[in-house]
């Protein structure tokens, strides 16, 4: 039973870890801006093809950094152009702006690779063959959930014992307030985004280790399984999202294991509405009430 | 006199701040009742209790002799009683605020709060929507032509009375504040109501404006045969106008009567100059 | 009164005659197929952005879900109007599968061409209502929620439906995740020989918006408005939230739901596969270009969104070699005055907002513009005849490159909240005043 449930369990943790990566951009960001950043999840894929396209030339010592820093500079760059010129418009013109981003990202990645899928790199160590317990698995598979939560202890730390953590902080809890206290609202927008980018880079780089090939829409169901992942655990809260994402990591990876592959996503959304509908604000997000 | 309002023991809490303290008041049909007190006493979270804003934490709120808002949380037996929903019998009562102004109380709010897309006649035909009887079927098809008709006259009557015909259809929110104070009022007085409840009427408006609105609350309450309840921090205005008034501090009613004896309440003078230490 | 009189009658003047040039369009030889696409496709996406705008731009509920309940309608009505005959081979995969009868095909045997008709009109109000029935459902829990998150509850429930569409035990009635073809399409509606193809279309999704209109323009209407300019506000002024929220989510479905079923009438299949989160995000973008809040806009950016996607810009997806260096002065002067003309109307638009200067939206658009110029320049003096970056998928680029430049810089879309036959007006009564003026300073001269 136990050498059954092993296999499940273990893709489970991996995936989510992944989901869990991508969910704090998504995370982050919507506890500052208030914003559904749709473009995450293709962010996500466009650190895929750069890694497709830069280790078809390059080394890996150059690739692995090269790739995280052009992720980055694309969100930032995301944000510079799509968001900010819109700071002061309502919640729904900023919203759309996200969604045309997105738009735009996928069809220039389209354009860009001719809509065929690439074949991943291989990438040496992490995805050798190991085995756990009597089960073959790729060691990425043990890797993602190590690495997911040294990375985000080391984002929590970042965000409790540095300045400009403290400034998030800040920035999250009111937005106009944190401006007037002398915050450079800007520099922590834009150090959200690198932060989210740089760690969808590392998350596309195990997820897409696992499923080997890229297209242009494929991060567009991972990135919005991670949005729920942040909602599930309270969104603007780093760690419900890690939790989320590892959540639905395991469940999905549980119904897929049952053969109703078709339902996998479904599932995740289910999941969603009825968090929406018993606890809107998620397992550790806080509740906001309006004025009148 | 006929009761129209009676608050019973609310106390609305906050987390650990308690806005409103057990309060205890009454308004009678045809008055106008003030009730004042310095900022942050609690004023418009009781307006907000009343309206079915917010439910109280304890307390009931009675409306022309039915009880429309009620919270025991302590459920205590006796305080059940027949509830308008189907006969039930429950002691937690707390309709959305629509109920309570199709009930027959309308409000105005602290900080204007009109529909800004819609022109002061589109604003005041919509408060109408509430007494509409036509379904939506026939609305969509026309069907409700009479209805209509009449619905738009009342509210061309409503704006002349109260002097905005001549900005019928400017956009709302364009007018100067005294006027969109004005547009909150006339679209409060489309729901019908029984009771009025305006919250800071006088709110930026100069001494002349004020003088004016003065004037005009009193005659919208006879031409209208309306109670009044009214939050204010213009003196001048509260005294002239009320017939009784209230005075709130800290949550905690600490005084009530006619202006003449408010004016000389020693706890109310406290609360808005403050305790001497020394004396 | 009279003036009442004289719209009505020039209004129907106007679809009258509509009608016949798409009549006409439909029965002559020769007339290019892309434009009966762009008009076909256009009428029916018009339907879909106006039902959307209802719910995101008048009762100011930012929902997410309309594809799903397109899917809805869809294969509703295709399930109910696929002839029997053809339901054994159609459902190959579902032995037994169908529904087992056909309501247009019964209807036809029955009355003929009005049967169709009747049968036609019966399935697409049957697809309207499964799409209703079901936002009816979901409608409470999910409407309590606010904004974006509604967004993604409503995003989440079409991919739901998309699942459950395709799973295998509602496989007789949906035939999994493969095609419904067969049923009946607008090819079928003729009189005599004369083809009513794209008519039909344009008939349906008209008289759909025409109830929106009506419906806008209601009282229920106007408390929707006052819901989306002041929620708090209307429900003091006891206008019901949950009640009505639910009644435009409900409305909205529906016509997304007759939507979904005319589409399929169009495209002559159903596959769940279309109906993915990307199909809102087009209707979303084709509401914003035509203006959140207006009926009219709606209607324009869906045939300007489909003629460009569809038409417009096809040639950005074929490669292209110039024949002389006539044809690329023609083409770097064309590109040139393009690059201008945006970059003016951007320049001018931020102006307008008083906000001209050294910000990065202007910056950003002259340094893009002085580079596109620059390089149209070197176009022409280079010997190269061939025009580069056009291959397949160039268009989707340029496309969503304009409209994320109408969603940055020109936000309230092509009409704004305001309805085409008053902004004619008003120009109308600026022309004249213009017109007036120059006439009278005419005179003192």
């Amino acid at each position: 039973m136990a050498a059954k449930i092993l296999p499940y369990l273990l893709g489970g943790i991996s995936v989510g870890g992944q989901y869990a990566l991508i969910a704090i951009g998504y995370t982050m960001v919507y506890g500052i801006l208030r914003l559904i950043n749709f473009a995450h999840g293709d962010i996500f894929t466009v650190a895929g093809f750069i890694m497709v396209y830069a280790a078809a030339t390059m080394p890996l010592y150059v690739t692995i950094p090269l790739v995280i820093i052009l992720t980055i500079l694309l969100g930032v760059l995301v944000e510079k152009v799509a968001y900010k010129p819109l700071r002061t418009a309502p919640r729904m013109s900023v919203m759309i702006s996200a969604i045309g981003m997105s738009y735009l990202l996928q069809n220039s990645m389209w354009y860009l690779t001719g809509g065929l899928a690439k074949q991943y790199p291989t990438l040496p160590w992490i995805s050798d063959k190991i085995t756990v317990a009597g089960y073959t698995t790729s060691r990425v598979t043990i890797i993602t959930p190590i690495l997911t939560i040294v990375l985000v202890v080391a984002l929590v730390a970042l965000i409790q014992k540095t300045k400009i953590g403290m400034a998030m902080r800040a920035a999250s809890r009111d937005f106009e307030t944190a401006q007037l206290m002398g915050i450079k609202i800007n520099n922590v927008i834009s150090f959200t985004f690198v932060v989210g980018s740089g760690l969808a880079a590392i998350g596309s780089m195990l997820y897409f280790s696992n499923y080997a090939t890229v297209t242009p829409t494929v991060g567009a169901m991972p990135g919005l399984k991670a949005f729920v992942a942040a909602v599930f655990g309270g969104i603007g809260s780093i760690p419900g999202a890690v939790i989320g994402g590892f959540i639905i990591g395991i469940c999905e990876s549980f119904i897929k294991g049952t053969g109703a592959t078709t339902f996998s996503d479904a599932f995740t959304f289910a999941l969603l509405i009825v968090i929406l509908a018993v606890k809107p604000t998620g397992l550790f997000g806080e509740n906001l009430t309006e004025k009148v | 006199m006929n009761n129209v309002l009676t608050i019973e023991n609310a106390t609305m809490q906050f987390g650990g701040v308690v806005a409103v303290d057990n309060m205890n008041l009454r308004v009678d049909e045809g008055e106008i009742v003030s009730l004042i007190g310095p900022n942050g006493a609690g004023k418009t979270t009781a307006f907000n209790v009343i309206t079915g804003v917010y439910a109280p934490t304890n307390g009931r709120v009675e409306f022309c002799g039915k009880t429309i808002v009620e919270n025991h949380p302590q459920g205590k037996m006796e305080k059940l009683y027949k509830g308008q929903n189907n006969g039930q019998y429950t002691h937690v009562l707390k309709p959305t605020p629509d109920k309570i102004t199709k009930l027959g109380m309308a409000r105005t709010f602290q900080n204007i709060r009109l529909w800004k897309s819609q022109t002061v006649f589109e604003n005041v035909l919509i408060a109408k929507h509430c007494r509409t009887t036509a379904n939506f079927f026939s609305a969509t098809f026309r069907m409700n032509h009479a209805e209509e008709q009449r619905q738009r006259e009342e509210c061309d009557e409503l704006l002349s009375v109260l002097g905005l015909e001549n900005v019928r259809n400017e956009l709302a929110t364009s007018l100067p504040y005294g006027q969109q104070r004005r547009v909150e009022i006339a679209r409060a007085l489309a729901t019908q109501p029984k009771l009025l409840l305006l919250d800071e009427p006088a709110a930026g408006m100069n001494p002349q404006e004020t003088d004016e609105l003065t004037a005009f609350i009193g005659k919208i309450r006879d031409d209208f045969k309306l109670t009044v309840f009214l939050i204010e921090h213009h003196m001048d205005l509260v005294m002239d106008i009320s017939d009784r008034i209230y005075v709130l501090d800290f949550g905690k009613l600490i005084a009530d009567g006619t202006p003449t004896e408010i004016q000389n309440n020693q706890r109310v003078i406290d609360a808005y100059l403050g305790v001497s230490n020394d004396a | 009164m009279k003036k009442n009189n004289k719209t009505k009658i020039v209004s129907a003047v106007l679809i009258v005659a509509l009608l016949a040039v798409l009549l006409l369009l439909d029965n002559t030889k020769g007339v290019p197929s892309m434009l009966l696409t762009v008009l076909r496709k256009g009428a029916i996406y018009a339907l879909v952005a106006v039902s959307m705008n209802l719910l995101n731009g008048f009762t100011g509920l930012f929902s997410l879900g309309q594809a799903g309940f397109m899917l809805l309608g869809a294969y509703t009505y295709a399930a109910l109007t696929i002839p029997v005959e053809s339901q054994t081979s159609i459902y190959q995969q579902y032995p037994g599968g169908g529904v087992g009868f056909s309501i247009t095909e019964g209807l036809t045997n029955a009355m003929g061409g009005f049967g169709l008709l009747l049968g036609v009109v019966i399935c697409l109000i049957l697809a309207g209502i499964v799409a209703a029935l079901l936002a009816y459902v979901i409608g409470l829990p999910v409407l309590r929620l606010k904004s974006d998150y509604l967004a993604i509850a409503t995003l989440g429930f079409a991919e739901i439906l998309r699942a459950v569409v395709q799973y295998a035990k509602l496989g007789p009635v949906t035939n999994g995740s493969n095609l419904l073809y067969g049923f009946t399409s607008f090819d079928d509606f003729k009189i005599g020989s004369l083809k009513l193809s794209t008519v039909m279309p344009f008939v349906f999704s008209g008289l759909c918006i025409a109830v929106v209109v009506l419906l806008i323009n209601s009282t229920y209407g106007r408390a929707f408005k006052a819901i989306r300019d002041d929620e708090v506000a209307a429900e003091a002024m006891g206008i019901n939230l949950a009640k009505h929220k639910r009644m435009s989510f409900v409305i909205s479905s529906f016509f997304a739901g007759i939507s979904g079923a005319l589409l399929a009438m169009y495209q002559a299949s159903v596959q769940a596969v279309t109906f993915k989160a990307a199909m809102t995000y087009e209707i979303l973008l084709i509401v914003v270009i035509g203006g959140i809040g207006s009926i009219s806009g709606s209607v324009i950016a869906s045939f300007l969104f489909v003629g460009c996607s569809e038409w417009w810009l096809r040639f950005l997806d074929n490669e292209k070699t110039l024949k002389n260096f006539n044809a690329k002065l023609i083409f770097a002067i064309i590109f040139g005055l393009i690059v201008a003309g945006i970059a003016v109307a951007i320049f001018f638009k931020q102006k307008k907002n008083g906000k001209l200067g050294a910000n990065v939206p202007c910056i950003g658009t002259a340094i893009v513009a002085l580079a596109a110029i620059g390089w149209d320049i070197w176009f022409v003096i280079s010997p190269n005849l061939k025009l580069p970056l056009l291959r397949s998928g160039f268009r989707m680029v340029v496309f969503s490159v304009i409209i994320m430049v109408v969603v940055l810089f020109f936000r309230k879309g092509l009409l704004g909240d305001q309805e085409l036959p008053d902004v004619l007006h008003r120009f109308g009564a600026w022309l004249q005043s213009r017109f007036g003026k120059s006439a009278k300073g005419g005179d003192a001269k």
